[in-house]
């Protein structure tokens, strides 16, 4: 089976039900994106594809055909994924960190669609990302830190 | 042993502390927001008796009454059993929050949605696939999924209605999406998201009775006027 993974096709030897989280952690050695939960509740596993946020542990990879999938490992080549990262790093929203790449992933996913989100629109797009550490206020106060500093290269 | 299963096992050791605390920190969630929802009326009189339904009669059983409009109404309240049932009227929200579950608790996690199939950065598609798909958690089964997974537009809202009013917004083309009364006959008798309801994945309970049964009840209460109870 073949899938593109971060600009590059790559085929992988694995049943079309596994779910992509497993493809990507065990079989492209990409360990970036977590398992949280298993049942796309915590959205630890977020991934995009075709730039729409997935939870990759219940999306059997035979389902996502040619669709172009962005992982952790590739946000730092967009606009978008930098300023979420400089932002992530000057509010120092990090505490344990295991489900930040989902946060992040999510966080992306959002801008793509929003690009100046208010409050309520980054609780209702992040709701579905759980922190056990509680990082929700930085996590907030970054995405719109990002937001502003998009808008302002623009 | 699947593919699946053995990326599970193999995972199962070091995600165990992860997994209960999402776990517990889920279950918690859905206590107080099933308390939530009968607090809200959610589980109306038309909702309770269309989970506790264990089938369809059918359409011969209602040929003894007489009066046509009263016949046309028992026809619809039968119909209803299925209208009513969670697994369609939890993404018929008035609001725009669906609900899950039997008891309709509130969706976890939240959602807004501000379009039928797109709440902003999180479309339904994120969880909800083109089929029914399992997980690798022992509490949720399956998460369910099909072709244009989303929620009904909000001039379809039916939850809190009683099903009088579900009836008469039914027959309303200006609520029920522009159509005639035999193309709302077609949509619940053929359509694949109403399908969906008979075949909703490990873990849910179906709708009572086949779309087959279902499509001829309609069908039924159209040919006798499509009269609404009151």
């Amino acid at each position: 089976m073949r899938i593109q993974v971060n600009g590059t096709a790559r085929d992988v030897e694995v049943d079309p039900d596994t779910p992509l989280l497993w493809v990507l952690r065990d079989v492209l050695n990409m360990t970036g994106t977590k398992f949280g939960c298993g049942a796309a509740l915590c959205g630890a596993c977020t991934v995009m594809v075709d730039g729409v946020a997935v939870r990759s542990c219940i999306t059997e990879v035979g389902s996502i055909g040619s669709g172009a999938v962005t992982t952790i490992e590739k946000l730092g080549d967009t606009k978008t994924g930098q300023a979420l990262q400089k932002a992530w790093l000057d509010v120092d929203v990090v505490q344990c960190g295991y489900c930040q790449s989902g946060q992040l992933m999510q966080a992306a996913a959002l801008l793509e669609v929003n690009a100046q989100p208010d409050d309520a629109a980054i609780d209702d797009a992040m709701a579905g990302n759980i922190c056990r550490c509680g990082t929700y206020p930085r996590v907030r106060a970054a995405i719109k830190q990002a937001a502003a500093d998009l808008k302002g290269r623009r | 042993m699947t593919a699946n299963a053995t990326k599970v096992r193999r995972t199962a050791r070091w995600a165990a502390p992860v997994l209960a605390t999402v776990a517990v920190a889920a279950l918690g969630t859905y206590v107080a927001e099933a308390q939530q929802a009968r607090s809200n009326n959610l589980m109306t009189p038309g909702v309770q008796r269309a989970v506790a339904a264990t089938g369809l009669a059918p359409v011969e059983s209602f040929s003894s009454i007489q009066n046509t409009a009263e016949r046309s109404i028992a026809l619809f309240l039968e119909a209803s059993k299925v209208v009513e049932h969670p697994r369609c009227i939890n993404c018929h929200p008035v609001t725009r929050r669906p609900t899950q579950g039997d008891d309709m608790h509130a969706h976890v996690p939240p959602i807004t949605s501000e379009a039928a199939t797109h709440a902003a950065g999180v479309p339904c598609g994120s969880c909800h696939g083109q089929s029914n798909r399992p997980t690798g958690s022992a509490g949720i089964q399956s998460i369910p999924g099909a072709p244009h997974w989303g929620l009904a537009p909000q001039s379809m809202g039916w939850q809190t209605l009683t099903s009088g009013q579900i009836c008469e917004q039914l027959k309303d083309p200006k609520r029920n999406g522009n159509r005639s009364l035999e193309q709302i006959r077609v949509h619940m008798s053929e359509d694949h998201l109403v399908a969906w309801a008979w075949h909703p994945g490990q873990g849910r309970t179906p709708a009572p009775g086949t779309q087959e049964q279902f499509g001829s009840l309609i069908a039924a209460w159209i040919a006798t006027g499509a009269h609404c109870p009151k």
